[in-house]
């Protein structure tokens, strides 16, 4: 039996649909709710990132219950920025205990990227090693082999950088997610989908789900800018260019065109299993997207 | 050794402004190397309390020099008793170490770190140093072709580089090479990616509990030993 929705729809053939919602940055959580409420029934998992950027906000546990309580399909995003192996482990039991059944298993940003950067940072795990502590906790025990009265089950699954300039470690990295029980994968953000092309050539070996991340971006500043500041982002000279091209104002709805393009060309071309779509605090505009991607009524 | 950068000198001023006799103590060994606390930094603080004070017309504080060749070793420690005899407050430009030994050798004389002690590392070119080790108490070298992701990873994750990295910098200092990119580099250039592809579990905090003690073992067998 599927641990989670989101797992069997994993196990289905059917081309599959995540996006994100980040969490306030307080703790009014009405317009949070309101983009669950606009996505929950058009997409097939919500993920609750955890102090997206390293900048605290509401914490992702809370956001995956709100998604619970509406309702809704949660992926629990988890960095090992904040927290040593018992926190990680204690939060894990309480997420499973509440029917968080999908895990997103992350390093997490550093500290310097974000809005408190004086803190301390923890990374007590790395992410293969998160992944690896689900399992052993899902067998019964903690990660001392300590029994747990009442073992938790989840689909969980990590992210990967198909566009990363040096992408031969990054592929050794992959291999151990996936050595280390992922079953799903989450791309960074893809503006070349010449990268998700080859980068499938190789990943289409292991019997893993890969989403390709679409970042929709809403000027070319943005773009600008997170290629200086964002780890792990990079946009294509393309891109920029074609956002650059459009007049004052216009430039969320040619982001939302590129996105939607991308959509159109992985699923016609069948390059991989489904997209998870980031909109970067502009959620409202993630059902235009699906509709115009035609991946409108996919779901639940 | 021991990197150390001088304190900023209003930080320096205000420590010392409740003592009036000062005596400003240099080291001979890490801290004369980094150029933060030797005898030329010795005299080069003297100079600059002095004119401050003069500048200021204040007359409160006197001031003395002197360098020792270790600040952490009570044998050299035990040169201080003529310097200390008239003073009012040891401002240390030793290390960390420093400052605590003379605490500890002087329960009555105040100490005051002249210095903020940075790291463990070496000369990379002339007035630059770089962090290389972080003590970590289980030195794992062998396995990341002589770099260590402890120190140079700003995460400190021992499976490989996270996504952040960009251009073989880290995502949070884009003039520090990703460490990662490196040992992968350098892996591959000994033939020995396979020590990369290996799965390495969680770090054994308790290798370093704090402070620690190493006992040596031949003083341990010539004294008997106490279990």
């Amino acid at each position: 039996m599927a641990n989670s929705l989101f797992e069997e729809k994993l196990y289905s053939n059917d081309f599959l649909v995540t996006t994100e919602v980040g969490p306030p940055k307080g703790a009014d959580v009405s317009e949070t709710i309101h983009h669950i409420d606009l996505l929950k029934d058009k997409v097939d998992a919500i993920n609750i990132t955890d102090h997206q950027s390293s900048v605290m906000r509401f914490p992702s546990l809370g956001g995956c219950l709100l998604v619970k309580e509406r309702g809704g399909e949660p992926i629990f995003q988890v960095t090992c920025r904040d927290r040593n192996r018992l926190a990680l482990q204690a939060d894990f039991l309480l997420a499973y205990s509440r029917g968080i059944n999908n895990v997103l298993c992350l390093t997490g940003d550093s500290i310097d990227v974000g809005d408190h950067k004086e803190a301390k940072p923890v990374f007590d795990l790395d992410s293969v090693q998160l992944l690896k502590m689900i399992r052993t906790m899902e067998s019964g025990t903690d990660i001392e082999g300590n029994e747990l009265k009442g073992a938790p089950k989840f689909c969980v699954g990590a992210s990967v950088h198909p566009e990363a300039d040096f992408i031969e470690p990054q592929l050794v990295k992959f291999e151990k997610k996936v050595a280390a029980g992922a079953q799903f994968f989450q791309t960074q953000g893809i503006f070349d989908l010449e990268n998700l092309r080859r980068f499938m050539q190789y990943a289409s070996q292991f019997n893993v789900k890969i989403l390709a991340g679409i970042i929709v971006l809403a000027s070319a500043g943005m773009a600008r800018y997170m290629n200086k500041s964002v780890p792990g982002i990079i946009v294509s000279q393309a891109i920029i260019d074609e956002l650059a091209g459009v007049e004052k104002g216009k430039g969320l709805q040619k982001g939302i065109e590129i996105a939607v393009r991308s959509i159109k060309t992985i699923r016609e071309e069948n390059l991989c299993h489904g997209v998870h779509i980031m909109a970067v605090g502009n959620e409202g505009i993630v059902p235009e997207i699906l509709e115009a991607a035609e991946l409108v009524g996919m779901s639940p | 050794m021991i990197v150390a950068e001088q304190k900023p000198f209003e930080e320096i001023r205000r420590m010392i402004a409740p003592y009036g006799r000062v005596l400003i103590l240099g080291c001979g060994t890490c801290m004369t190397v980094c150029d933060a606390g030797g005898e030329r930094e010795v005299l080069f603080v003297h100079n600059a309390l002095r004119l401050a004070q003069a500048k200021s017309g204040d007359g409160t504080h006197t001031f003395s020099e002197y360098t020792l060749k270790r600040q952490c070793d009570p044998e050299f420690l035990d040169l201080l008793v003529d310097e200390i005899a008239d003073v009012d407050v040891i401002l240390s430009l030793g290390c960390g170490i420093g400052v605590q030994a003379i605490a500890e050798q002087f329960p009555e004389l105040p100490v005051l770190p002249g210095v903020n002690t940075s790291f463990m590392g070496m000369t990379k070119e002339s007035g630059v140093w770089d962090e290389r080790c972080a003590a970590c108490g289980d030195c794992r070298l062998e396995e990341t072709a002589g770099i260590c992701p402890i120190t140079r990873c700003t995460k400190g994750i021992l499976n490989g580089p996270c996504a952040g990295t960009k251009n073989g910098k880290c995502e949070a200092n884009k003039d520090m090479d990703c460490a990662w990119v490196l040992i992968y580099k350098r892996l591959e250039r000994l033939g020995q990616l396979e020590k990369i592809r290996r799965y390495y579990p969680p770090r054994n905090f308790r290798a370093i509990p704090r402070p620690k003690r190493i006992i040596s073992k031949a003083g341990f067998d010539e004294g008997g030993g106490d279990g």
